[in-house]
């Protein structure tokens, strides 16, 4: 029980991604405009990597290992022509803003990163644990940065029931594709900073 | 002629795929260390994401639209890009030992780089013709490789330089990526 909890948490902080994991920055970057995208990328990549992590750790034993990137990427792109269904059906907004990237879940790193380091090495429940976890500090770490940028370059930020709340003088910058480098590196500067001492 | 040439320098300047639409952000700032590194990695994006272009787009036409399964275009995009990639590696180890020497390494990493596959799946969304779309694919890889050159030649010189501690590695990194994407930006008004 207490292995579970520490494979769930450290995707939580200790290995939060993207911060601490640096990969699968291509989504970080692109949708991170509003809080709004943040959050819908975040869970439409929590969604793959748990399913994904589940049916990697079921078939471990079979898949060879010759072919397991293989077998991983079919298994994962399964998923993600789900959520691309799920969304364009469901949340249509969502899914015209996000584009290109929902289909481009296929290959972010962190899927498969989880898959090859992870899944294939554990039981159903622990992949489980960590996938889940690994999803939420995505997710968590996506909307701050889409909060923090639509804060920042809006100068206002939409809630998730509609209200628009104007907070500050407009910094169009930030929202803007330079932005989004800058924003992501002194983040991440700024957790080496207080995170070290923690 | 002249809409070519302006796809060409769109794609290459002002829509350019890393530092404009964040596609293959991990291979930047993976491979970026050295400049040797830097110039294998761009050379073999551009070798392959052409030919990845050019096969996903004789895909889509001829086996997805056919038969009304589009909505596989993920799942049989990546899957022709890995047997391309592997096909690729194959032939230049049996044909080209050279160029096999140098881009090697580089080759399987291409599968998940999310240029590629972002590229075949532009090319069909924005219903471009076979021609069009060889032109756009070579001309994003172009720029892919422009903009990962010009950031290996910047990050080869932070070893002489004094980096705050916290911001060292990937930080510095974003944010001279983010000057290099400011500097990019400027193109904006050229077409």
């Amino acid at each position: 029980m207490n292995n579970l909890l520490k494979e769930f948490t450290k995707g939580l902080w200790k290995e939060i991604p993207p911060f601490r994991l640096v990969l699968g920055l291509c989504p970080v970057l692109a949708v991170t405009t509003t809080m709004e995208n943040g959050l819908g990328m975040g869970l439409s990549a929590t969604f793959v990597l748990v399913c994904s992590n589940v049916l990697v750790s079921l078939f471990r034993n079979i898949i060879p290992n010759e072919v397991r990137a293989a077998c991983y990427i079919v298994i994962i792109a399964t998923f993600v022509v789900c959520v691309e269904m799920i969304t364009k059906s469901y949340f249509f907004q969502l899914s015209e803003s996000l584009g290109l990237f929902i289909p481009l879940i296929v290959v972010n790193c962190i899927i498969l990163g989880r898959a090859e380091a992870f899944a294939r090495k554990n039981t159903v429940i622990y992949s489980l644990a960590d996938g889940l976890g690994m999803g939420l500090g995505f997710t968590a770490s996506l909307t701050f940065l889409g909060a923090f940028r639509e804060i920042l370059g809006a100068g206002k930020i939409t809630l998730l029931f509609g209200d628009t709340v104007f907070l500050a003088e407009p910094f169009n910058f930030i929202q803007q594709a330079p932005g989004a480098f800058m924003a992501l590196g002194l983040i991440l500067g700024l957790m080496n900073l207080f995170g070290r001492s923690a | 002629m002249d809409e070519y040439f302006t796809l060409i320098i769109g794609a290459i300047f002002i829509n350019n795929i890393l530092l404009a639409k964040f596609l293959g952000c991990c291979p930047f700032l993976g491979v970026s260390k050295k400049m040797d590194t830097a110039v294998g990695m761009g050379a073999a994006v551009v070798f392959v994401l052409t030919l990845a272009g050019i096969f996903s787009w004789l895909i889509s036409r001829y086996l997805l639209v056919p038969y009304k399964i589009e909505y596989l275009q993920t799942l049989a995009f990546i899957l022709v890009i890995a047997t391309l990639v592997q096909f690729v590696e194959l032939f230049l180890r049996k044909s080209i030992p050279v160029l096999y020497k140098s881009l090697g390494i580089f080759l399987p990493l291409i599968t998940t780089n999310c240029a590629v596959l972002g590229v075949a799946i532009i090319n069909i969304q924005e219903k471009f013709t076979l021609l069009t779309a060889i032109i756009f694919s070579a001309a994003s890889a172009v720029g892919f490789g422009l903009a990962l050159v010009l950031f290996a030649g910047v990050r080869e010189r932070f070893e002489i330089c004094h980096i705050p501690k916290p911001l060292e590695g990937t930080g510095i990194g974003l944010v001279t990526a983010g000057l290099l994407a400011l500097s990019f930006f400027a193109f904006k008004g050229m077409v």
